[in-house]
């Protein structure tokens, strides 16, 4: 009679302490999923109802309201500056896209001299910080300008988009001749034998091609672009954070109130940004899959 | 939109050679790859360019369609002069089909759109007679029914083939494949051959720059041996393989062979 052959471990038996000499294999991605909330994200949502639930416990006395009800008492105002990040946000990438989209192309043009000052526009722009680039804006820009006869105000809040479209237009510019460039040679030598012109080619083949590479790092700089806004309140501009130092003064200015009231601010900016950042993951990941 | 007007004819006729190079010299930086080349191919003619690597095979090609500007010497492709800082490209180009050893075709497009983008774009040809075209071809390299399919669904040698029938739609006089095969497995090197050889069949002029010996032997009117970027040794397959004269040539089919 002989032995049964001895069984081999399947890696998964073998080691589950040993797991880190095996290969690592990046999960498939799941379809995309709204972020499930995992322990870390229940701690720090916790964490801020803390804040914002135990500062009103112990200050509830009296007269004063708790933070809690300070916030509901002015939560169609707060609410209202953080629509005003949002659509800052929006527009500075709007413009900031369409604008980096012209200068990518121009940095990767056929014409010398403009490739040149393409080049040193973005780096340029890429390279400042983005406050300084909010107050060139806010200085440079005059408050009102004169077409045909009519004079229109220009408020500060649409300065502030201008300035926050520059370091968009930078970082855009360097995502299109980064993408443009990624592209494999042969695809502009197909092309070519295939007599298109390069225009053509750049928009029929190159660019469609680009999209799929842009859109992570597009959707990371509209993250951080959304988060850059609140830079506007230095400049005066009514937004979330303008609003709820105001709201705190209203208050009383009651140091208690300062977490709360803070900390609400950036949930809300927490809230909006986190399910962006979960998806432009998942895309990265997809993509790479795919390539 | 209306259909470009028909090409220029450069006085060429068709006894005269179809493309005429004559001492043509390139240079990358100090390196000279192609260190004058002649050669004439005629009208409905399969040559074969073989030799080892790095000899200028692919550069001596690019330069046909200007995909690579050369230094000095002549290209006549029916007698359009492409060696000429006016050269229009689109007329060259329309004549010059070109296969890649890497496919190169467009991933976000489906193989049929592949196949009909430069006829569309580029030649502004009606919509409905260039998409009976392209099926036609599809049909041809025997790719009937994957119209649809993105070239990342498809294996190597159907995208090969669909990047013949792409090059085919534009109805070039001549055809350049670059070591059409060399990435592909050996089981899909053969249909791609197939497609190639009955185009050569068809009367197609098209010169291969080709590793596979059997099928240049098989399917070449005229064999080319290139080192070091001259023509090392030139002649018809039988010859060519049988008698190699130039000691470079034997070494080379020594090796291979
Ligand atoms: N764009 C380029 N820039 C610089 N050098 C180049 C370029 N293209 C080719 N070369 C050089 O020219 C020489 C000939 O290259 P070529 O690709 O024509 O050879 P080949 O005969 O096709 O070789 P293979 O059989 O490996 O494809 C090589 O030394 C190569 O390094
Ligand atoms: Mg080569």
């Amino acid at each position: 009679m002989s032995a049964p052959p001895p069984r081999r471990l399947e890696p998964s038996e073998a080691g589950a302490p040993l797991a880190v000499l095996l290969p690592f294999r990046p999960p498939p991605p799941a379809a995309f999923a709204w972020p499930r909330l995992r322990l870390v994200h229940l701690v720090g949502i916790a964490g801020l109802v803390l804040v914002v639930g135990g500062a009103a416990h112990a200050q509830a006395s009296g007269a004063r309201l708790s933070a809690l009800e300070v916030i509901w008492r002015w939560l169609p105002l707060l609410m209202w500056g953080f629509g005003f990040n949002i659509l800052m946000s929006v527009l500075s990438m709007a413009l900031g896209t369409a604008a980096g989209l012209g200068l990518g192309l121009l940095q990767i043009g056929e014409n010398r001299l403009l490739r040149r000052v393409a080049w040193a526009a973005t780096q340029f722009f890429r390279n400042s910080p983005w406050l300084v680039l909010l107050f060139f804006a806010m200085f440079m820009i005059p408050f009102q300008f004169t077409v045909f006869g009519h004079t229109m105000p220009l408020p500060d809040w649409v300065k502030a988009v201008i300035g926050f479209s520059l370091p968009v237009m930078a970082n855009m510019s360097e995502i299109v001749r980064g993408a443009v460039a990624s592209l494999p040679s042969g695809q502009w030598e197909a092309a070519e034998s295939l007599a298109f012109s390069r225009r053509q080619t750049m928009w029929r083949i190159i660019l469609p091609q680009c999209v799929k590479r842009m859109l992570p790092p597009w959707m990371n700089l509209y993250s951080l672009i959304t988060m850059a806004t609140v830079q506007a309140s230095i400049v005066g501009v009514s937004e979330m954070l303008t609003l709820t130092s105001q709201v705190h003064a209203a208050e009383g200015g009651r140091p208690d109130l300062l977490a709360p009231l803070y900390g609400f601010a950036m949930l809300c900016f927490f809230l909006y940004c986190y399910p962006i950042e979960r998806f432009t993951l998942y895309l990265e990941r997809r993509f790479q899959l795919n390539q | 939109m209306a259909a470009l007007s028909p090409p220029e004819d450069f006085g060429w006729t068709p006894d005269q050679p179809l493309i005429r190079l004559v001492d043509v010299r390139k240079s990358f930086g100090a390196i000279e790859v192609l260190k004058g080349v002649s050669l004439d191919v005629a009208k409905g003619e399969a040559i074969c360019i073989i030799g080892p690597s790095g000899s200028g095979k692919s550069t001596l090609i690019r330069c046909i369609n200007a995909l690579v500007p050369i230094d000095s010497g002549t290209i006549r492709v029916e007698g359009q002069e492409v060696n000429d800082p006016d050269l229009d490209k689109l007329a060259l180009r329309r004549k010059v089909g070109m296969v890649f050893q890497q496919y190169n075709l467009f991933p976000h497009r489906t193989a049929l759109d592949n196949i009909m983008m430069a006829p569309l774009h580029v030649l502004k040809q009606d919509r409905r007679e260039v998409e009976a075209r392209a099926r036609a071809l599809m049909a041809k390299v025997r790719l009937a029914g994957k119209e649809k399919a993105y070239p990342g669904e498809l294996s190597g040698g159907q995208q090969q083939r669909v990047a013949i029938a792409r090059a085919l739609a534009m109805r070039p006089d001549v055809m350049l494949f670059d070591e059409v095969t060399a990435a592909l497995d050996p089981e899909t090197v053969k249909e791609v051959l197939l497609t190639i050889r009955e185009l050569a069949e068809e009367g197609m002029t098209c010169i291969l720059v080709t590793h596979e010996m059997g099928f240049a032997r098989e399917v070449a009117d005229h064999i080319y041996f290139t080192d070091a970027g001259v023509i090392v040794e030139h002649g018809p397959p039988a010859s060519f393989f049988d008698d190699p004269r130039d000691p470079r040539t034997q070494a080379f089919l020594g090796q291979i062979l």
